[in-house]
């Protein structure tokens, strides 16, 4: 590789890092100024998402600068990443539910049953049958 | 018999895939140790799967994957513009009920995590018959207007993806 061409490859590289180094400063950030917890959620799930993903293409591309090689480990990172933010997210949530005891200050479903958080009779019931198009039971597809 | 060999094909092909960008290149010996366990891990955990997920329109899946990937990086400025900028108290947070069409759980959780990744919302509960989400908002003047989105940006699109 030519000089002027790895000058540019890593200003490229440091310029992403930079940006992705931001973006996770300010997701940091959100978590210490917001002041209730599910305020607090928002930063961390979205803002680092690109801080991960600004570091994670500067990677791609330096060892595609320096080995000439495509490095595809990067994706999978994003993958993880995409599948279990808000798993993680989702689970905090339901917790703060539980513990702050939130069910009078949440708005109402707008169907007879309640949110699954607090419904007792979707622990009765089989948790994926409320889900399933009605008719089809979850096994009535099985041969 | 293919059938019974491959009770799901498509995660079978997600695991090849998987395995192949975890050896960092499609080298022969990966690809095989791959296809193997493609070959068993679908086979050993078949009672979880009692349901093939149907997925019709696999254009709309690269659709909807590019959408949201612009979504995420619009969300980031948005967040970070509202972390900045704007006083916490300022900030008009609240809960929003989002009622569901579709009743295809593939579909739900998908538009949850959606939900979770896109601008200033965070999807936190399910009703209990699996009709409505509950999403809190960190910034939202418009209630109708976001859940008119999110039914419209999203879920339009889930319906025709997994029908």
């Amino acid at each position: 590789m030519n000089g002027s061409l790895a000058l540019i490859g890593e200003a490229l590289v440091a310029l992403l890092i930079l940006l992705g180094s931001f973006f996770m400063l300010v997701g940091s950030f959100g978590l210490l100024r917001l002041p209730t917890l599910m305020q607090r959620l928002h930063a961390p799930t979205k803002a680092t998402t690109l801080g991960v993903g600004g570091i994670l293409i500067a990677s791609m591309l330096y060892f595609l600068f320096t080995t000439g090689r495509l490095s595809i480990h990067e994706l999978l990172i994003t993958l993880f990443l995409f599948l279990t933010a808000p798993v993680s997210a989702y689970m905090l949530a339901k917790a703060h539910l539980h513990r702050s005891r939130a069910e009078p200050t949440l708005p109402n479903t707008g169907r007879p049953a309640g949110w699954a958080t607090f419904d007792p009779q979707a622990e009765a019931a089989d948790p994926e049958e409320g889900l399933r198009p009605q008719g089809t039971s979850s096994h009535a597809r099985q041969p | 018999m293919l059938a019974r060999l491959f009770p799901h094909p498509l995660l079978s092909l997600v695991i090849v895939a998987v395995w192949v960008l975890l050896a960092n290149g499609p080298a022969a010996s990966s690809l095989a140790m791959g296809l193997l366990l493609g070959l068993v891990l679908p086979l050993l955990t078949r009672p979880f799967w009692p349901e093939r997920p149907r997925v019709r329109a696999p254009l709309t899946v690269i659709e909807y994957g590019l959408i949201v990937l612009f979504d995420i990086c619009v969300a980031n400025l948005q967040v970070a513009y509202l972390i900045l900028f704007r006083r916490p108290e300022s900030l008009r947070s609240r809960f929003v009920v989002v009622p569901l069409d579709t009743r295809v759980p593939e579909a739900i959780v998908t538009l949850a995590g959606t939900i979770t990744m896109t601008p200033g919302t965070v999807s936190c509960d399910v009703s209990a018959d699996g009709r409505a989400l509950l999403v809190h908002a960190l910034d939202v003047d418009d209630p109708d207007r976001l859940v008119a989105t999110i039914k419209g940006r999203y879920e339009r699109r889930l319906v025709e993806i997994f029908g």
